[in-house]
């Protein structure tokens, strides 16, 4: 049996099924933007199977884009993070609650 | 070998992901992540996009998790050892994860993908580096630029969080 299309979209789905749950379970920030990674480097795993089992290169120059606003994403989200870390010296989503109340 | 080698891939990139939001400290979430990503560009290369292996590792690998370190020891979160989960966290998160997996699995089910050609009989065009080039230079050229002017924004904005503003007052 050879692996096919639906075996890397398979791979895919449980992978970005994994990433979501970290982003429900973990309560530390950085770890959660972790989590959002890999569903992001999930998709763009599906995004190179479909393009590589149509014999077509769009789906490749896709995860240029992908790879591109993903480095920009890391950088302004990580400058949050240490900002508000210097504000509230904390990175635990449970205790950042200052819209609550 | 091809398939044997799709099955330790898969499964290096989904055991470390699962130990990425499992392992209790932060530091050890970030390495793991990093084998996930360097699995996953195995798989890329598996696919014969050898190029985006490569902008994977350096841009991934390299650059976004030295920048998650760089920040983990920076923030210095006392080890940034989590606490135990609740059950109703573990509940919720479990339910809601199987919910999206068995969803989305279904679709793809549904959407007869086994009907698509097995890779021997297509062209491989993500091997080139020119078919890249091709495809930036012609039909994606606004992209690039609109991408080109993200990243200076994105630069911008960086600097900016990361000024101190004196007279600001604080949002406790």
């Amino acid at each position: 049996m050879t692996i096919g299309l639906n075996d890397y979209i398979t791979l895919s789905v449980i992978l970005f099924a994994l990433g979501f749950l970290g982003v429900l379970l973990r309560k530390n920030t950085l770890v959660i933007y972790m989590c959002l990674e890999l569903m992001l480097v999930a998709s763009t795993l599906a995004l190179v199977a479909f393009s590589r089992f149509h014999g077509m290169l769009d789906g490749n120059v896709f995860v240029f884009f992908i790879l591109t606003v993903a480095a920009a994403e890391v950088a302004v989200g990580l400058a949050i993070i240490v900002a508000l870390f210097r504000r509230r010296q904390t990175v635990q989503v449970d205790e950042l609650n200052a819209l609550r109340d | 070998m091809a398939d044997l080698l799709f099955y330790v891939l898969g499964g290096v990139t989904l055991g470390t992901a699962a130990l990425t939001v499992l392992s209790r400290n932060a530091v050890n979430s970030a390495m793991f992540f990093l084998l996930s990503l360097l699995a996953t560009a195995g798989l890329f290369v598996l696919l014969d996009a050898y190029l985006l292996a490569v902008l994977l590792v350096l841009v991934y690998a390299g650059a976004v998790v030295a920048l998650f370190l760089f920040i983990i020891m920076l923030l210095d979160m006392q080890g940034g050892v989590r606490p135990p989960f609740t059950r109703a966290t573990i509940a919720a998160a479990v339910a809601a994860t199987g919910l999206l997996t068995v969803g989305v699995l279904s679709f793809v089910k549904r959407a007869q993908l086994s009907a698509a050609p097995v890779s021997s009989d297509l062209p491989v065009v993500g091997a080139s580096l020119k078919s890249y080039a091709a495809q930036l230079f012609t039909t994606y050229l606004l992209p690039v630029q609109v991408v080109g002017f993200l990243l200076l924004i994105a630069m911008l904005g960086v600097i900016v969080l990361s000024k101190r503003f004196e007279g600001l007052e604080d949002i406790k």
